[in-house]
Order: C-alpha cells, then sequence, then structure tokens
C-alpha cells in the first residue's frame, strides 16, 4: 500500500489531538508515516504508532525553534524525497498550512486547505472543504504532483490502530533559505487548564453582551462545569474583555466541536464562519430576532445573566 | 535611501451577500457586490504607517490579480493613501488557484521592483490564508507572516507574530515577504481629500504577455486542483427556542442532558 505522510504538530513531544485525527484518515488513503520534527521529535513515537503510524521519522536541530517556517519545509521535503508518498497531510494551523504551500510549490504540487474531510478517490484522495462562512461544501482534488492537504482539527474521531511505529533518524540538509527569518524571542502562551478550542469538544462563548472583563467569569464558569474552552467574539475581544487567541470566527479560531453554546452573540456572518459546523449549536440571547437563532439547535431568548448561572448550577447538579 | 513597498490586494464578494458558485466551479463574481478584501485594508494600514515613521522616501504600490472591477479595490486603497497601482488582469486568469495566483503576484511584484511586500493574513473567500508564504517562497525572500505588530528600520524588518503556543518575535533583512493580521491595528477610513485624490493618481494594467507568463501555466484547465463538487449545505432544520421565563437555564439544561452533553 502506498504510503502517506502526516506531519505532526507537538509540542515537546507531547502529541496533539489534530495529528491523531490526521492518522485515521491517513489509514483511508494508504499507510501513515509520521514527520516529527524539533525538541522532543523522538517522545512522539508511541501515540503515532498507537493510532497506525507504521514509522516515525524524526529530525531534531536547533533551526526548527530559532528560524520560521523554512527549515520545516526543508524537512518534509526530504521526508517526501525519502518515501515518495501518495498524499502529503498537514494539520490546518497557521503555520500548518505555511509549511504545506511552500511544499506544495517545491514539489510541483496543487495544494488544498482546510479539508474537513477525505476520502480515497479513483484518481487521489478526494478532500471535503466547508466554504463561504459553511454556507457551500465543496469536494477537491489535487490534480498535478503529489497531492498537500490541510485538515481541520475535528474533522475526524480519533482511533487506536497500533502499528509499528519505528523510528527512523530522518537526514535533514538545510536550504539557504532556512535561516531567513529568525525568532528573537518566544513567550509560550500560558496555560488555562482548559481543553484547546480548537479541539474541545464543548465550547462556551460569549460575546459583547457579556458586557466587561469581569463578566467573562460567568462564561468560564459555565464552561468548567462542562470541561468546556471558552471561546469570545471579536466585538467582545476587540473591547478588551477576552485574549484574541480566544476569538472564534473568520479571523480568529475556526471550531467545529460537539456542541456550541453562544450567550451574548448575534451571529454575524464573520463569527458564524468559525462555528457554523459545530454539531449542536445553542444560543443565549435576549433579542428574539438575533441571526444566531437561525443556527441553533436550541436557543433561549433571555438575559444571559440570569440564563447562564442557572446552567450552570443545573450542570454542577446533574453532574453531582 | 528609498524603500519600495508592494501592497497585494484582493478584489473579492462581498461576504454578507448571497455567495455563490457559477457552472464551472469558480466564484460567481457577477450576481454578489465586490470590495477590497477587508482583511487586506490592514496591510494597506501598515504600508501606511511604515511611511510615515519612515525618514526614507517611501512609495507604496497596491497590487491586485482580478477581473475588471478589482480596479475598485485599487481605488480604495489609493484613496486609503497609497501612491499608484497595478491591475493584473486577463481573460486567461479565471480560474486560476492559489498556486497560480502565487505566480503571477511573484513576476508582477518582481517586475514593479519591490524591497517589501505586503499582503493580508488570509483573503475573506478562499481565506486559504498561503499566498503570502507562496510569495516569499517564489521570490527567494523571507517570509515575516501573521504579524500583528510591525517595524522596519535600516534595512531590517521586525514583528510579533500570535501562535496558537507562543508568542514569537521576528526578524529579517529586507527584502521580504510580510503578512498581517487584523490585529495590527484599525484600517483608517478614507477621507474625501483622499478619495479626490485618488481619481490622479496612476492606475497601470499588465496582461499576462507583460509577465512573461504562459497562458497554459494558469486558468482554470491548468490548475493543480480540481473542485469537483459544490453544493450549498442543507439549511439547519429549525432548533427548538423558548423564552426565558424564569426557568430558561433549566430548560437548557434538560436538553443538553437528553443530548448526553451533561
Ligand atoms: C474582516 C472581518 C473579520 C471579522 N472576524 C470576526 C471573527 O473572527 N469573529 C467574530 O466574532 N467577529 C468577527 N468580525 C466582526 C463581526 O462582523 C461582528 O461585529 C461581531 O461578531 C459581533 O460580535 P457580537 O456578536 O459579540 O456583538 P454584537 O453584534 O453587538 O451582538 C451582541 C449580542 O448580544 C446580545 N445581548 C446583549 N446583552 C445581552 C444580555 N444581557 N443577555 C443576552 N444577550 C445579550 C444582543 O442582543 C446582541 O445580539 C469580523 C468582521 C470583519 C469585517
Ligand atoms: C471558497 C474557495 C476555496 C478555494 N480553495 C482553494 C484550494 O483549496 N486550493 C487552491 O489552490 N485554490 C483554492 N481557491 C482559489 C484561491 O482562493 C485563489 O486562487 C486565490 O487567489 C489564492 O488564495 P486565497 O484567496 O485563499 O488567498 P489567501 O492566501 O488567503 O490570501 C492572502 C493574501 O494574499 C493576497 N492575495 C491573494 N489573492 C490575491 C489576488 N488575486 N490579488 C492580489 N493579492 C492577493 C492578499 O494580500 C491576501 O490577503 C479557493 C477559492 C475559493 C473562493
Amino acid at each position: 500500500m502506498a504510503e502517506v505522510l502526516v506531519y505532526v504538530d507537538h509540542v515537546d513531544g507531547a502529541v496533539r489531538k489534530p495529528t491523531l485525527e490526521l492518522l485515521t484518515l491517513a489509514r483511508r488513503v494508504g499507510e501513515p508515516v509520521a514527520v516529527a520534527l524539533g525538541n522532543g521529535a523522538g517522545d512522539t513515537a508511541a501515540a503515532l504508532a498507537e493510532h497506525g503510524a507504521v514509522k516515525v521519522l524524526t529530525s531534531d536541530a536547533a533551526e526548527y525553534a530559532d528560524y520560521l517556517v523554512v527549515p520545516k519545509v526543508d524537512a518534509l521535503q526530504a521526508a517526501v524525497e525519502q518515501v515518495s508518498p501518495a498524499a502529503v497531510l498537514v494539520p490546518s494551523s497557521a503555520e500548518g498550512k505555511e509549511i504545506a504551500a511552500r511544499l506544495a510549490l517545491r514539489l510541483g504540487s496543487g495544494i488544498i486547505t482546510d479539508a474537513v474531510d477525505l476520502e480515497a478517490g479513483d484518481e487521489g484522495p478526494v478532500a471535503t472543504q466547508s466554504v463561504f462562512a459553511a454556507a457551500f461544501t465543496t469536494k477537491s482534488r489535487v490534480s498535478k504532483g503529489t497531492p498537500v492537504i490541510t485538515v481541520k482539527p475535528n474533522s475526524a474521531a480519533v482511533e487506536a490502530a497500533p502499528a509499528a511505529g519505528a523510528v527512523e533518524a530522518l537526514s535533514v540538509s538545510f536550504s539557504a533559505a532556512a535561516t531567513g527569518t529568525k525568532v528573537t524571542a518566544r513567550t509560550p502562551r500560558e496555560s488555562t487548564g482548559r481543553p484547546e478550542l480548537t479541539e474541545a469538544a464543548i465550547v462556551v462563548s460569549g460575546g459583547r453582551g457579556v458586557n466587561g472583563a469581569e463578566n467573562f467569569a460567568i462564561i468560564e464558569a459555565l464552561a468548567d462545569s462542562l470541561g468546556a474552552a471558552v471561546g469570545a467574539s471579536r466585538a467582545a475581544v476587540d473591547a478588551g474583555w477576552y485574549p484574541h487567541t480566544n476569538q472564534v470566527g473568520q479571523t480568529g479560531k475556526s471550531v467545529s466541536p460537539q456542541l456550541y453554546i453562544a450567550s451574548g452573540i448575534s451571529g454575524a456572518i464573520q463569527h458564524r464562519a468559525g462555528m457554523q459546523t459545530s454539531k449542536t449549536i445553542v444560543a443565549i440571547n435576549k433579542d428574539a430576532e438575533a441571526p444566531i437563532f437561525e443556527l441553533v439547535d436550541y436557543g433561549v431568548v433571555g438575559d444571559l445573566f440570569d440564563v447562564v448561572p442557572q446552567l450552570t448550577e443545573e450542570v454542577k447538579t446533574r453532574k453531582g | 535611501m528609498s524603500l519600495r513597498i508592494v501592497v497585494t490586494v484582493k478584489y473579492v464578494p462581498d461576504a454578507t451577500g448571497d455567495r455563490h458558485f457559477a457552472d464551472d466551479l469558480t466564484v460567481d463574481r457577477d450576481d454578489v457586490d465586490g470590495l477590497l478584501s477587508e482583511l487586506d485594508e490592514y496591510a494597506v494600514e501598515q504600508a501606511l504607517q511604515i511611511s510615515e515613521n519612515s525618514d526614507d522616501d517611501v512609495e507604496i504600490t497596491v497590487l491586485t490579480v482580478g477581473p475588471e472591477d478589482a480596479k475598485d479595490a485599487l481605488r480604495k486603497a489609493l484613496s486609503m493613501g497609497a501612491d499608484k497601482a497595478i491591475h493584473v488582469e486577463d481573460d486567461d486568469l479565471h480560474g486560476t488557484d492559489a498556486i497560480g495566483t502565487s505566480l503571477v503576484l511573484a513576476k508582477a511584484v518582481e517586475k514593479a521592483g519591490y524591497d517589501l511586500v505586503i499582503s493580508g493574513m488570509a483573503s475573506t473567500d478562499g481565506t486559504m490564508g498561503v499566498v503570502p508564504a507562496l510569495l516569499a517562497e517564489r521570490l527567494g525572500v523571507p517570509q515575516v507572516t501573521l504579524l500583528s505588530e510591525v517595524s522596519v528600520e535600516g534595512g531590517t524588518v521586525k514583528g510579533r507574530r500570535d501562535g496558537d503556543a507562543a508568542t514569537e518575535q521576528l526578524e529579517a533583512s529586507l527584502p521580504a515577504v510580510v503578512s498581517v493580521t487584523d490585529q495590527s491595528g484599525e484600517a483608517r477610513y478614507p477621507s474625501f481629500k483622499g478619495i479626490m485624490a485618488a481619481k490622479k493618481k496612476p492606475v497601470q494594467s499588465w496582461d499576462l504577455s507583460d509577465l512573461d507568463i504562459d497562458e497554459d501555466e494558469v486558468g482554470l484547465e491548468n490548475a493543480y486542483t480540481v473542485v469537483e463538487s459544490a453544493a450549498e449545505r442543507p439549511a439547519r432544520t429549525a432548533g427548538t427556542i423558548v423564552k426565558d421565563e424564569g426557568e430558561g437555564g433549566k430548560q437548557l439544561a434538560e436538553f443538553l442532558a437528553g443530548q448526553k452533553f451533561i
């Protein structure tokens, strides 16, 4: 069976969930070979093997952390040359898309970004995309070169599928461009202890209706009762009530959880673009005419300051 | 010293309009009003600020690849304060994908002459967020992308990139390709004076032959990707909506329990 390269997104050896999802999708089109780069690359092998990687190609060098994007492109290109895969899959993070794009160009290949599903086709993998703020679903494929496809988080269920996961060192010689953009400082994001926004099964978001940074405690309390991540609309972020890293929407994160709860959010097209593919959508808004109600499975027309705390209490009681 | 900035701006269908596909599965541009992609306004704004903060002579050129109407996007950018504009227009460009678009932009940027290219973080129609990286790869210059802060001094560009896991400070020598996010600073509105001045600013039109690009390198037929189908997402079935009469939170909890979320 043909091999499929999967680019591993990990933090110091801890594999992030979207990569495990990619391994599930990769198995539909071939045998997954994972590529893990940078500090802790070798430590990813156990998790990758458990989820279907027949091989794990690893490379660690200071360049991956010290320079932007290009060293990783060099490494992925070396992996492609070694393996001659049927496709290359990369998680759809901002960086993942940039890596994938440059790789595609070097390979003379087409690129598809933000796939939400993938299946084998007669002429190579067929990717499903959700476009125009999720108003349309398209099916596309790469028609030239080795398909390079980036896949959004929450596009597939993580499945265990134990495989050999044999670790092999990947030999990479860095290009002249690799050291072009220097990372002169890096401040890791502080963990809130809550799930990653893009990976969470439940997201609880607040908007302008939350009316103040301090009131976001109400949203956080509901999120914590459900084990959820916290999101925010751009209006709330622009007002300085919540960090931009939590923004959901076109210019924020795009999320696709099992459950999305929007409180005090009107449902502007740019917000919808980031949450419309959520499986179940719930909204709390005091305006019965708010466009968000067009999307919901369940909506409460009411004041979030009454509804949200009552809901939180009820969740806590039911969970015991 | 002088600094030549080229800002890439895309003309896109209005996101609040009824966007859909034409029969050939490209974007239908006839039925929906187009405009300058709002995220490219941030790129124009940063170019203007770099110019205002610079002791050098700065020349800002805005560049678009798109149909006839794409001139509107250039006019908007000129009225914000850019100096001149380049419109790459050719019937053979219809349906060009990201790989092809980056080729056309790269050739045009090279022909125009540049020290710095500034792009938006993503278009508001394709929203791929890949063109700046592709441009940097093609031009063989550093990519300094997704910046929420950017500055240029003495032949060096610096910026802040807010990523998922960390915030990074980046630095590269010019020439370089930069992209900026909507966190980089509110874009200015064109003033009346700006709008009047824009009418007199030069807009050059180039076609594929001006850029030495073969027609078989671009267009729908020669794209590296094929869209096989596009289907409107079925409207969500109308959900249950209740009015809070004091029990709204409890009713919602009941729904969530029924769906096994609690
Ligand atoms: C290029 C571009 C990109 C953008 N990207 C994004 C993006 O990524 N994400 C995003 O969210 N937006 C984005 N926007 C902005 C978007 O257009 C909207 O302005 C924004 O989503 C509005 O946020 P909101 O719903 O919180 O605020 P509003 O539209 O002001 O809505 C607030 C809602 O809260 C309700 N409310 C008020 N008080 C209460 C209460 N006490 N109880 C219950 N309900 C209450 C109101 O009825 C109203 O419906 C973008 C815009 C542009 C132009
Ligand atoms: C819904 C949809 C889905 C698509 N999916 C794919 C796909 O999977 N693969 C593929 O190869 N193509 C795809 N395309 C085509 C692709 O969007 C265009 O070829 C496009 O010009 C490049 O991608 P983008 O618009 O997403 O730009 P992005 O990479 O998101 O744009 C980033 C920046 O590049 C600059 N820029 C982009 N296009 C232009 C332009 N024409 N003129 C001037 N500056 C520009 C702007 O500064 C912009 O802010 C898709 C198009 C649509 C409408």
